[in-house]
């Protein structure tokens, strides 16, 4: 309790106030025991909040410096200028104190008039000392209840003890009130509070937590100069570890002035922020969050265009092998749309590169190399493009898990789909939606939603009778057989295709297009039907119409992709001399990115002709008032599906993230037209936090563990082709690794010890699951902290 | 503490940045609509007040059913009279913005929907509260039965110690519930 005194105290000294103080030393001793009599005294009521409180500060103040503790003593060190009102500027409301009448008459929790005027004086707002006034000691966000009943309490003890204690004063002090120094004791407790429960840690933390209090930004930067001033470097140490904490902020300022000069980068990642907002404005958070998705990949694409780019396809670019054909110099439109011909010898696919070791000069001055081996840099390119792939799906694993733990932490239910009247009422409002009618819809949105839900309450859950039940359940399990048939028979009819295909052992131009021709025309059919299904079924809960939607679409994509993989990865390269293929990587890489390509195609088709033809046969025809919808689910898993090829071709296509940021760019400013002209918000809540959780999910798990299966197994069991690629005359990729060792531990002994790192570390089963097993530990610790 | 007409100080600029949740560029965008605002008189003073009228006409705001309530919450002036300066207004930005957390929100959220300002939500607050939800038009707002319904229903689910009135801590037990608050409780310039 002592301490608790020595703390006002303290914050007087900090106070400009009272910066001429503490010469009298000597003096203070008899009024500052009479202080702490008097606090004492009204501490001594058994308010366990308080006693928490103090006892809290006394426990932060423990690492105080302990120079300021001496100097103290400062409201009465005020008396010998004699003149008490120098405390206040107003000071009516206090010298009501010395007549001890309990000037305070105040309703509880509000905040009353004296501490408003002495308050004021701190230039503090009306709104900001009653946040102050409801504020916790040490967290934001503590019960305030507890709180408000904390500070009535205070308020009351201060009504009740002025009498009491009012006298100990007295004979020490004309003029100074019991009640004065509680007074400011009081708000300016509660102010120390806040600094010294910031002045106990470290610049960066304190810095932190003040950010993170709702005070107003003066009162901030108030409190920050108050809570650091102290930190003038008291001793040495302080001192050293002041300037360290400064290095290392100019650092950080500097790096961070050099990011942000970097005009490009910072041009690229604010890229789309206008037609994000005026999209946001119009349609709210459920169709931004498909364009936010198509951001997100975009750039993961970028980096690993990034990747390959410097690594691989550079390196080959500056050494061309020597050409096959030579008549195949001339591209043509059709050869550009399958990948054939002159783009099939050309940095875009896998027969293009080299299994050579390029040799080139460490020094630049003389153009013939010395014979010294030391001054020759050994690129080998089987490893670069094995190391580059392998590192590549790293890097997008450890960004995908830590992107899905990030939203996963954010958004832990995922279906529950009851209708809460409190959470509607004050979690619905968008507050982005920024154009009128926009607005006007989205409260037309809202009331709808609470009429209904009110309309369950009153009524009770809507009752069907048994017979209405088995209809439903009938028309339930019709639609799902349905759904999954097609899936089947889609499945199934491009197996065969690609299977009688294989079967007449020649590859002709229409053959391969029609393949991808009908494989695109499925996964776009398909989801149409889907929606009619869902239609029929007419669920109730919107969720569950969302999630049913999401699983039948994601059923497709994935029979699709492994009927292809099966195609590719089973049929043509286990057999390549069986089909006359020269290379059987690049045929796969080409189909690869004839898939990507006609899927492009369709679906530009699909969104001019059919979004907006469907728009003119519902108004014309149906006579709707309403634009059709935006349909976010099949939009994503599009998206999802394009990257899974992308993902599955880089092995095969280096240059296929290329294409595909080509194409998402264009797909962008298409999509965002079609909706802006065709479409309208939806009258159904979009659960955009749990919709985007899922959809890094499915991204994370179909989609990239798909790709990255495949490419292990490439890497792993397939042979390699033995006249094209990086890999010609090995048996498995996976021995490139080995002729790296080998040829760095002859040409540099002093690397000897990576290839000793990598065989105990990478091939070794054992390490890669404990790494494993690290990273989902550090995922959830810091998803728990 | 104020900022200068035409340019924002570099110290002070990264004391914003430290203190708020904006990042640089976030702060000299609101600095850039900030200063818009102003009349050729206002920028020559430091520490400019801009009254409510004007603040509303920006765009993210104008159409908003809670743009009065938000000034009012965000102003530090004297007289009440919803008025901001650069730093109220920066504080506004910090509290909708991507990266402040969910506490912030959720506070001033209370505070916003707190039309008289007394410190909790009690039947007065949610009806104004629901009104602005519903909009203007009268085929869109409740009936006075269907109000009734809806704010016992409300105070029953969210009052948990019963006295009628929802208070911060409760409303932000309510809020908890909803992982799509902190995405719709945003505004960006």
């Amino acid at each position: 309790m002592e301490h608790s005194v020595s703390f006002s105290v303290n914050i007087c000294e900090m106070d400009p106030d009272y910066e001429n103080l503490g010469e009298d030393e000597p003096d203070e001793e008899p009024i500052f025991q009479d202080l702490r009599e008097s606090a004492a005294s009204t501490q001594r009521s058994p308010e366990t909040l308080q006693m928490d409180i103090f006892r809290e500060c006394t426990d932060s103040q423990s690492d105080g410096t302990p120079d300021t503790e001496q100097s103290d003593g400062t409201p009465d060190t005020e008396q010998p200028d004699g003149t008490p009102d120098t405390e206040q500027p107003d000071g009516t409301p206090d010298t009501e104190q010395p007549d001890g009448t309990p000037d305070t008459e105040q309703p509880d929790g509000t905040p009353d008039t004296e501490q408003r005027s002495s308050l004021q004086r701190h230039c503090w707002s009306a709104a900001t000392q009653k946040v102050l006034s409801s504020m916790p000691s040490r967290t934001v966000g503590k019960s305030s209840t507890a709180v408000t009943s904390q500070h009535s309490s205070q308020l009351h003890q201060n009504q009740a003890s002025p009498h009491g204690s009012a006298h100990s004063f007295r004979p020490v002090r004309d003029g100074l009130s019991k009640v004065d120094v509680k007074e400011i004791s009081t708000e300016e407790n509660k102010k120390e509070r806040l600094v010294s429960s910031i002045r106990g840690l470290s610049l960066g933390e304190g810095i932190r937590k003040l950010r993170a209090m709702p005070l107003s930004l003066t009162d901030k930067m108030e409190i920050r100069r108050l809570a650091f001033s102290g930190i003038a470097g008291n001793t040495l140490l302080s001192r050293n570890i002041q300037c360290y904490s400064h290095l290392r902020a100019y650092i950080l300022r500097m790096w961070r002035q050099c990011l942000f000069s970097c005009h490009i980068i910072l041009s690229f990642l604010q890229l789309w922020h206008l037609p994000m907002k005026r999209l946001s404005g119009r349609f709210g958070t459920g169709v931004l969050s498909y364009f936010l998705f198509l951001q997100t990949l975009l750039h993961f694409n970028f980096l690993l265009l990034i990747i390959t780019g410097l690594f691989v396809v550079f390196p080959q670019a500056i050494n061309p092998p020597p050409l096959y054909d030579s008549h195949l110099n001339n591209l043509t439109g059709l050869e550009l749309l399958m990948g054939t011909g002159y783009l099939s010898q050309s940095l875009m696919f896998y027969g293009y590169y080299t299994n050579t070791i390029t040799k080139t000069c460490s020094t630049g001055e003389s153009p013939v190399c010395k014979a010294d081996r030391s001054q020759i840099v050994p690129y080998s390119m089987p490893a670069a493009y094995f190391l580059t792939i392998v590192i590549a799906f790293f890097i997008t694993c450890i960004i995908l898990v830590y992107s899905m733990s990030r939203s996963f932490g954010r958004s832990l239910q995922v279906l529950k789909s009851k209708g809460n009247l409190a959470v509607q009422v004050f979690c619905s409002w968008d507050f982005k939606v920024s154009k009128k009618s926009s607005v006007r819809l989205h409260c037309e949105n809202i009331s709808n939603r609470l009429k209904e839900l009110l309309s369950e309450t009153i009524s009770g859950e809507d009752k069907k009778s048994c017979k209405q039940r088995l209809c439903r359940l009938i028309v339930r399990l019709l639609a799902w057989a349905a759904c999954l048939a097609s899936i089947f028979s889609g499945a199934i009819a491009v197996h065969h295709m690609s299977e009688a295909f294989i079967k007449r052992r020649s590859f002709s131009d229409t053959e391969l297009l029609l393949l991808s021709a009908v494989v695109s025309g499925f996964n776009l059919l398909l989801p149409g039907f889907f929606n009619l299904c869902a239609w029929l079924e007419k669920r109730d809960s919107p969720n569950v119409r969302i999630c049913v939607s999401i699983f039948r679409n994601l059923l497709l994509k994935v029979s699709i992709v492994g009927v292809l993989c099966y195609r590719w990865l089973w049929r043509i390269a286990g057999e390549p001399g069986h089909h006359g293929l020269k290379c059987w990587e690049s045929f796969v890489g080409q189909e690869l990115y004839r898939l990507l390509l006609i899927d492009f195609i369709f679906t530009v088709l699909y969104t001019f002709i059919g979004e907006f033809l469907w728009r003119l046969f519902s108004k014309r025809m149906l006579k709707r008032n309403r634009k059709p919808v935006f349909d976010i689910a099949r939009n994503v898993l599009e998206l999802i599906y394009g990257q899974t090829l992308t993902w599955l071709g880089l092995l095969f296509a280096p240059l296929l993230p290329a294409v595909q940021i080509i194409k998402l760019f264009v797909l962008f400013y298409m999509k965002k037209s079609s909706v802006m002209l065709n479409c309208q918000a939806s009258r159904k809540p979009w659960r955009a936090s749990q919709m985007s959780t899922l959809f890094i999910f499915i991204l994370c798990f179909p989609s990239f563990l798909v790709a990255a299966v495949s490419v292990i197994y490439t890497f792993w069991k397939i042979t390699p082709s033995s006249g094209c690629g990086p890999f010609r005359n090995l048996t498995t990729v996976f021995q490139s690794s080995k002729l790296l060792r080998q040829e760095l531990e002859i040409s540099h002994p002093a690397l000897s010890w990576l290839t000793w790192l990598y065989s105990s570390l990478v091939e070794n089963p054992l390490i890669l699951f404990s790494t494993t097993g690290v990273f989902l530990m550090v995922i959830y610790f810091h998803n728990q902290v | 503490m104020g900022t200068t007409a035409s340019k924002l100080g570099k110290d002070l600029l990264s004391e914003y940045q430290e203190l708020t949740f904006l990042t640089k560029q976030e702060i000299l965008c609101a600095h850039k609509r900030f200063t818009e605002l102003l009349t050729k008189d206002e920028k020559d003073l430091p520490n400019a007040r801009v009254p409510m009228e004007r603040i509303l006409t920006l765009p993210e705001l104008k159409s908003n059913p809670f743009r009065e309530r938000i000034c009012h919450v965000f102003s530090t002036s004297e007289d009440k009279d919803g008025s901001l300066t650069f730093e109220d207004f920066l504080d506004l930005l910090s509290a909708f913005s991507d990266s402040a957390t969910l506490e912030i929100k959720s506070h001033y959220a209370f505070r916003i929907f707190d039309f008289d300002d007394d410190g909790t939500l009690d039947r007065g607050d949610l009806e104004k509260l629901v009104n602005c939800l519903t909009g203007e038009t009268d085929d869109t707002r409740l009936t006075p039965e269907e109000m009734r319904q809806l704010i016992s229903n409300i105070l029953e689910e969210s009052d948990i110690d019963k006295d009628g009135t929802v208070n911060l801590s409760e409303f932000q037990h309510v809020i908890s519930r909803s992982p799509d608050f902190v995405s719709s409780f945003k505004i960006v310039l």
